[in-house]
């Protein structure tokens, strides 16, 4: 199962350097400094989302709460610098907003056991017509230059923009919690087995509980950056990026089934898709074919491990994948039979 | 249907029929003859080889050898669908059926009778269905829908579908397992009045009284074997348990003498609504406590909410004198009990993961010191503890759907034992392994409770708990029924309790 993964990985890897490889040769600007900030600044967001996303895609469930959750946010961070309030209240209670909207979520997929996919799916028309209502059509503009950089700028004398930065400091700390620590492990079992999970003494419920809460925050956190960076705050905000960003995930190599999949591999799927809509874009490729791509490249994800099995399993049959379960329901106590195997009819019957 | 017939060929027949799954005989040189109005009873503890029986007449397995007689002819049934098509029907325990659909479509399901361009004739189909209900006796209205009908109506439905398919030989496996008892005298007339019309019916039951009531004959079955075929008139009920259990204890039980100590798990007026009442015992430091009871009887819950994975509506769990929360599996845990659950599949283990994820799922915290979990831990403590069990593996990092039974089972115990528990709950233990593996897990059990563990030990082989276990508690309908010693239980004081006759001794 790891080599497989590792493969994976590797795979998006060779890919992603095969994509900058050919932008650099075909297409004059694309390796300039400026040009690689703003590749990487174009997906900070996404790369936000797909944090949030990962670890609950790694237990079995799904959120597609995450770009209006994000929307919502940027709405109320509109509203509330329109009512004068400072950049620095507004940060704190809008991480919070996030915290509550994820709450809603976990309270009714893990507290009522309703489906993730379907809460969520009404969640994600939820939040965006709460951000509707909370601001109107309308924009709000005029954020402060005091924090507008952190969204838009560079570390001085390097390529790499403060967002990014964040990013990767998150998703490193999401890394090593995920694969290196008591957490992760159970993320892992959940997905793979949730039952056995609970009879392990992990404690599901609160785990599920804990993500939903922490991807609203992380979500709050990628709407603080995504309004500063265009410094506008609007309902509709990010729409439709919980896409991109459950593809992002998937490509990245973790299972929607759960409990596959590995942190490296969504950067890698992040960067890939990065430079991939960089490149197109540079080469007037319209959106509405970067989305053509964006869905191919989601399904191929997903197919590929499933084409990839179906050929080890025609290869040797026996090999791959957990074999048949044996009839056990039908199967007497073997040590009845054997017990048994002394004892004839006959000698019973004296 | 023909007149009954009580002398000539029978209208099914088995002989000498043997069936063997992977290493596992399951049945070995079974006879067995249904005959045109006669009711005929197949008796046997779990494990005996029954379902096997009727998974083979209804054409679900063929059997390796011996024969399969239809009227007096060889037949070998390749599909459920050509028994059917033959005449016989497999009415479950719980039926299976679209429930949106109506009673009669349930009924015509797959024959329903055609007008002309091939459309269904519902009239024909409603008015057929109530003739056949008005035949059995019972009244179900055909135009209703399925959904919310009872078991017993659903099992009416089954006969229904039986009698439209022509059907002469019907088995019925543990048709009254959730019936009440006047849902069940209408389903014995029901089979009374099928066999009086010249069907040969097989009826499986663990109740004893049902068997006298309702068949004519009995056929044995014990470890797969043929046993006997009796008349149930010349057969008492002592006689037949004891062809049912009867056999000596073997080798297979390296119990020891331990030196029992002072109560470690003390449960209290448990119960959960519906499923056990007022469960109250207690494990000793050293003891082995058999649990015994037939399936169903409410032994799994009782030990899932004595863990906390399930929740109880009352009572108290208290180990080393320290009450237990409800519903919470980690308190318990920490608290030093364990429970290597019944099905090893899907709530012992995560098969997926590696040898060495399983194992230290339950002590994640101890492989993880600083809060960081440490791969070289976990390899050590799967390590450790597959070389204590003799665990036969490849590599650790091999995922656990790769290996055998026997030893899948021994990651799950090592996995507990990792934990250091006081108290050690097993529920069937030995469920679905090997042989060799068998003998293992007892020797484990044996030392584990020389060492001053308190076990309990739950198990549908008589063998088994007889062969372990200092004491035995025996459970019927979610009560415990009878509490044995070791010198008290055997396997008919054990049967007598566990079919609901109460205390034998």
């Amino acid at each position: 199962m790891r080599e497989k993964l590792l493969r994976w990985e590797s795979i998006l890897l060779l890919l992603c350097i095969l994509v900058f490889v050919w932008g650099s040769a075909s297409t004059p600007g694309f390796a300039e400094t400026d040009n690689v900030s703003f590749l990487l600044l174009d997906y900070t967001e996404v790369a936000l989302l797909a944090l949030a996303l990962l670890p609950i895609i790694l237990t079995g469930e799904i959120d597609l709460s995450v770009a209006s959750v994000l929307g919502f946010c940027s709405a109320l961070t509109g509203v509330l610098w329109d009512a004068g309030m400072s950049f620095e209240t507004i940060v704190p209670l809008v991480l919070v907003a996030g915290a509550v909207l994820g709450s809603l979520n976990a309270t009714l997929i893990v507290r009522f056991g309703l489906p993730a996919l379907a809460v969520t799916i009404g969640t994600l028309g939820l939040y965006r017509g709460l951000a509707y209502v909370v601001l109107g059509d309308g924009a709000v503009t005029g954020f402060p230059d005091t924090y507008r950089p952190i969204a838009t700028d560079t570390i001085p004398g390097t390529f790499l923009p403060y967002s990014t930065l964040v990013v990767l400091v998150l998703g490193i700390l999401v890394a090593v919690v995920v694969h290196y620590t008591p957490i992760g492990r159970s993320l892992y079992a959940i997905g793979l087995g949730e039952q056995t999970a609970r009879f392990s003494g992990i404690r599901v419920q609160r785990i599920k509980f804990v993500l939903y809460i922490v991807s609203g925050i992380l979500c709050a956190l990628a709407s603080l950056v995504y309004t500063l960076r265009y410094n506008s705050a609007r309902a509709d905000n990010a729409n439709g990026l919980e896409l991109i960003a459950v593809a992002a995930v998937l490509l990245g190599g973790v299972s929607i089934f759960g409990g596959k999949g590995t942190v490296v591999g969504v950067a890698s799927a992040l960067l890939l898709m990065a430079g991939l809509r960089n490149v197109l874009f540079l080469n007037d490729v319209t959106n509405e074919i970067q989305n053509v791509i964006n869905g191919l490249l989601l399904i191929i994800s997903v197919l590929v491990p499933v084409v990839a099995n179906l050929v080890r399993r025609r290869r040797s049959p026996a090999a791959v994948g957990i074999p048949e379960p044996p009839p056990q329901e039908t199967l007497p106590d073997p040590v009845g039979a054997t017990a048994a195997s002394h004892a004839t009819p006959e000698e019973d019957q004296r | 249907m023909a007149a009954p017939d009580h002398t000539g060929v029978p209208l099914l027949e088995l002989r000498d029929v043997t069936k063997s799954f992977q290493a596992v005989r399951a049945l070995r040189g079974v006879s067995l003859a249904l005959r045109s109005g006669e009711v005929h009873a197949l008796a046997g503890e779990n494990g005996a080889g029954k379902s096997t029986v009727v998974r083979i007449i209804g054409g679900e397995h063929q059997p390796d050898s011996g024969d399969v007689l239809l009227d007096g002819e060889h037949v070998r049934f390749s599909s459920p669908r050509e028994a059917q098509q033959r005449g016989v029907a497999v009415i479950h325990q719980e039926p299976i059926q679209f429930p949106d659909l109506s009673v009669a479509e349930n009924v015509f399901m797959g024959r329903q009778p055609l007008r002309t361009g091939r459309r269904i004739d519902r009239k024909a189909m409603h008015r057929r269905a109530s003739e056949v209900f008005d035949q059995l006796g019972v009244p179900i209205d055909p135009a209703r829908q399925t959904r919310g009908l009872s078991i017993a109506d659903q099992q009416i439905i089954e006969i229904a579908k039986a009698l439209v398919a022509d059907a002469r030989i019907i088995v019925m496996d543990e048709p009254t397992a959730a019936l009440s008892a006047v849902e069940a005298e209408r389903l014995f007339r029901v089979a009374r009045g099928l066999a009086d019309r010249g069907a040969a019916l097989l009826f499986i039951s663990h109740r004893l009284d049902e068997m006298y009531t309702l068949c004519d004959r009995v056929t044995v079955l014990r470890d797969g074997a043929f046993v006997v075929t009796e008349r149930m008139a010349d057969i008492d009920n002592d006689t037949l348990v004891r062809r049912m259990v009867g056999r000596s204890v073997e080798q297979l039980f390296p119990k020891r003498d331990t030196e029992i100590g002072e109560e470690v798990l003390v449960v209290d007026g448990l119960t959960r609504a519906g499923v056990y009442r007022d469960i109250s015992f207690s494990v000793r430091r050293g003891e082995i406590v058999g649990l015994a009871g037939l399936v169903g009887s409410g032994r799994s819950e009782v030990v899932r909410a004595v863990f906390g994975v399930d929740d109880r509506d009352s009572g108290t769990v208290t180990v080393d004198g320290k009450a237990l929360p409800k519903g919470k599996p980690r308190n318990a845990i920490e608290s030093g009990v364990a429970l290597v659950p019944e099905d090893r599949r899907e709530q012992g283990l995560v098969l997926e993961l590696s040898i060495e994820r399983n194992a230290s799922l339950a002590r994640l915290r101890q492989v993880s010191p600083g809060g960081l979990t440490r791969q070289s831990r976990e390899r050590a403590l799967a390590g450790t503890w597959g070389e204590r069990l003799s665990l036969k593996f490849g590599s650790l990092s091999d995922p656990a759907a790769t290996l055998s039974g026997g030893n899948q089972q021994k990651i799950v115990l090592g996995k507990w034992l990792a934990t250091e528990p006081s108290v050690l709950i097993v529920d069937e233990p030995t469920r679905g392994i090997d042989i060799g593996a068998k003998v293992e897990v007892h020797a484990l059990l044996s030392d584990l409770a020389a060492q001053g563990m308190a076990v309990l030990l739950i198990s549908s082989e008589l063998p088994e708990v007889l062969g372990m276990a200092d004491r035995v508690l025996v459970m019927h309908e979610g009560r415990i029924t009878a509490e044995l010693s070791r010198d008290e239980a055997d396997e008919e004081s054990v049967m007598y309790a566990a079919t609901g006759n109460g205390s034998a001794a």
